[in-house]
């Protein structure tokens, strides 16, 4: 552990007196950072002039912690080239070679990078947040709280190892600084956009609420810190020298993968499909017992916690029979006003987005997706509950007929977005990260061509078709 | 000691690099990997120090499997790259001392060696500079020093004298023929030829990954351009007119005042074509070996693998 710690801190402590002898990033650095909080002040003390002249109490109450956010970010923002060119720098300068032939394992050269790379934008970011704090506690501006701040500065933590850990993937991935530089942007404009959602927290929500963006972000990151782990090695860094879009190879090693060894459809669909069926046994239970404890929690949730919010009294119920009732009297026309086909490409369509998400995310996000879904399900099945009918048989007849299809869709539709997304963050000796991403890929679209599509097809038939009139059945008195 | 059987490197599933490269060099033996930019010499070198997992084959070096001790491989192995990868904003003193951290040797062992490795290539007065302010030639002699930091038992030096005066390049050829005597195992891949002639005990000339010929110099000279030829230097023109050669030996060329022949045997054959000369009163100067030069070695072999006729 001590041996591990002292070569990331050998690592390290070079690109720190590296860079910190460079006037070229040093100068910049401290300009931009000093002078940014003073911009900031003086814009404080304007907006603080304008609403005390024109009113927007919520936005004073919550300027200073907002500003304090975005000047966190914005050093972290341009102190990301030096995370940015940690490998591909070194590989351009031809400066790698004897670093990558050293007894220095892996996760030495790694670590110590990343630790470079967080910690210089932190210091800078820190560095920036005083100086605004200092200069903002001498303005009749109500001072964030010290639980606001430390908060505030987690947030700013999470931040910059997400940003600085996708940099340094980037730095390992790309061949050329010039490359990494473009990439950037897939960096800091999504993380813009997460400090535009932060600052909705910050400005509508409880402070406590900015706990669950501390722990998505710090999740994200941790997870971005694998993936760079986990695809960090010597020979990508020296074996490709010049990176070119080869479409026809993609597309061969992607259709290699999708249809195996098969020769017919038949064949694909007895000898192939049940292979990447077998594949996915472990993500199918994760998502099967996820999905169960979401249902239930969900169900819980509204049966024990709505009736705080709202009050069911008799009448109220009846209201809500009345208005179900009227519903199911539509039910019979439902096919021509919802037609199957629109079930089926929403189904569909939602299960691509999904995918997308989880796929940028290692899974989570897609994995959310889902678990919204099932927290629905356990959501209606307890307001059954709060209504007065049996929530086994809402279950029975007005999602499982439909749902004995289209849930097994969507549960592997699911596990296999999951797989892919782990695949990602998982080391793979012998492919590259765009090798992995292409065969996780064109796992996915086995499932989702082979089973889930035709599995929504026949849902989308029986929730338009069959599920009402069962409803009808089973609620005759509706 | 590195051996090799069969290692072979392909790149993209279609392009090998390196292909069934076959090599063994013992401690206290140099050998002189040849061959044009982009031959395979750089990825055979990254193969030997475990930074690309070969495709095909195997190699063992200084004792360990490359695709299963690769941190031990590393930590035996000196290793001067094609590019001096020097850190430019480090001093000269700095920059050894963090490759002797790297390397894990103890603080007074990282100062003795840097001292002396910098003593000895002539950087003393240049270790507190840094090292972005060198020469060329300096540069190169930092970067020899590196790979000598751990005193390693197996060295992969990739052009370890280019850009360098002719007194560092002789001051660096000594040094490896030092290492050389002290038992090191020595791989060179160079273009210089001169200096792969003074240096390898042997030499393997690599094209398109592949290794078309190896052996000593002797033996590559006499595969590749045939057996030895001798020359007879006369004092003023003569015509030795009909003279009968003994067997092994074959007339090659004459002029008024010498004859060139090809001889088998020289130790057997040498004396008798002497004898024969003197007895017909040939006003010999000299009889000697026509040096030959492992350039034409080098430069017809090449031209036989690209099929065009080779220019003597």
């Amino acid at each position: 552990m001590r041996r591990n710690l002292e070569a990331i801190w050998l690592v390290a402590r070079r690109e720190f007196t590296d860079q910190f002898r460079d006037w070229r990033i040093v100068v910049p650095m401290i300009l931009l950072v000093t002078l940014f909080p003073f911009i900031a002040d003086d814009t404080t003390r304007q907006a603080v002039n304008f609403m005390n002249r024109f009113g927007g109490d919520l936005i004073l109450d919550n300027l200073v912690p907002f500003a304090v956010l975005v000047i966190g970010f914005f050093p972290l923002s341009f102190t990301l080239v030096v995370a940015l060119e940690s490998f591909v720098g070194e590989k351009e300068r031809g400066t790698i070679e004897p670093l990558l032939s050293s007894p220095l394992e892996d996760s030495h050269m790694y670590l110590g990078k990343l630790l470079v790379g967080i910690t210089t934008p932190l210091v800078f970011s820190y560095g920036s947040i005083a100086i605004y704090l200092f200069l903002i506690s001498r303005r009749p501006v109500e001072f964030p709280s010290l639980y606001m701040l430390a908060l505030i500065f987690l947030l700013t933590f999470a931040h910059a190892v997400l940003m600085v850990s996708s940099a340094i993937v980037i730095s390992v991935q790309a061949t050329t600084i010039r490359a990494a530089n473009l990439l950037a942007s897939f960096v800091v404009v999504p993380v813009a956009f997460l400090l535009q959602g932060e600052t909705i927290l910050i400005f509508w929500g409880n402070e406590d609420v900015l706990w669950f963006a501390i722990l998505a972000v710090t999740l994200l990151a941790g997870l971005l810190v694998r993936l760079g782990l986990a695809h960090f090695r010597r020979e990508y860094l020296l074996g490709r020298e010049i990176d070119t879009l080869n479409f026809k190879l993609i597309w061969r090693k992607f259709k290699e993968r999708f249809v195996g060894g098969a020769h017919s459809v038949v064949e694909w669909y007895t000898r192939e499909l049940p292979v990447t069926f077998r594949e996915l046994k472990r993500p199918l239970m994760i998502v099967t017992g996820l999905a169960l404890v979401t249902v239930i929690a969900s169900y819980l949730w509204v049966v024990f916690n709505v009736p705080h919010y709202v009050n069911l009294t008799p009448e109220i119920k009846n209201d809500i029979r009345t208005q179900l009732s009227e519903n199911i009297t539509r039910l019979s026309s439902l096919g021509e006003e919802l037609p199957a086909h629109l079930v089926f490409y929403n189904n569909a369509r939602v299960m691509v987005i999904s995918l997308l998400l989880g796929l940028i995310s290692f899974g989570t996000l897609g994995m959310t997706v889902f678990l919204g879904n099932m927290g629905l399900i356990g959501g209606v099945l307890g307001a059954a509950n709060l209504v007065g009918y049996s929530p086994l048989l809402t279950f029975a007849t007005g999602i499982l007929p439909h749902g004995i299809f289209e849930l097994t869709a969507i549960f592997l539709a699911t596990a296999a977005m999951l797989k892919a997304g782990a695949l990602l963050v998982t080391p793979q000796p012998e492919k590259s990260l765009g090798e992995t991403f292409l065969l996780s890929l064109a796992d996915w679209f086995r499932v989702f061509l082979g089973l889930v599509l035709p599995l929504l097809a026949v849902a989308a038939l029986i929730e338009i078709y069959v599920t009402p009139e069962l409803i009808k059945l089973a609620f005759p008195f509706l | 000691m590195i051996e090799t059987n069969d290692l072979s490197k392909q790149y993209n599933n279609d392009f090998w690099a390196v292909d069934g490269v076959t090599l063994n060099v013992q401690p206290g033996q140099i050998l002189a990997l040849l061959g044009q930019n982009g031959a395979g010499k750089t990825t055979t070198v990254r193969m030997l120090t475990a930074l690309l997992s070969p495709t095909r084959g195997w190699a063992r070096v200084a004792g360990y499997d490359v695709t299963k001790n690769p941190q031990e491989i590393r930590s035996s192995v000196g290793v001067l790259t094609e590019q001096h990868g020097l850190y430019m904003r480090m001093t000269g003193i700095e920059y050894l001392d963090f490759f002797g951290k790297v390397y894990g040797l103890s603080p007074v062992a990282r100062k003795t060696r840097s001292e002396y490795l910098l003593e000895y290539f002539g950087l003393a007065e240049a270790a507190k500079r840094r090292s972005g302010e060198y020469s060329k030639g300096m540069k190169q002699k930092l970067a020899l020093a590196r790979a000598l930091i751990h005193d390693p038992s197996v060295l992969l030096l990739d052009e370890p004298t280019s850009a360098m005066d002719p007194e560092s390049s002789r001051l660096v050829r000594d040094e490896i023929a030092r290492l050389r005597s002290s038992q090191r195992t020595i791989i060179i891949c160079t273009h210089n030829l001169a200096e792969a002639e003074s240096l390898a005990d042997y030499i393997a000339i690599i094209y398109r990954g592949r290794i078309l010929l190896k052996g000593t110099l002797d033996e590559l000279k006499r595969a590749v351009l045939g057996p030895v030829e001798f020359e007879a230097k006369f004092a003023e023109p003569f015509d030795v007119g009909e003279l009968e050669l003994p067997e092994g030996a074959a007339l090659v060329s004459r002029s008024g005042t010498s004859l060139r022949f090809r001889v088998e045997a020289p130790q057997m054959v040498n004396p008798r074509i002497v004898h024969a000369l003197t007895s017909r009163k040939a006003p010999l100067v000299s009889f000697q070996e026509v040096p030959r030069k492992l350039e034409q070695v080098y430069l017809k072999t090449m031209a036989e693998a690209q099929g065009v006729t080779y220019a003597a």
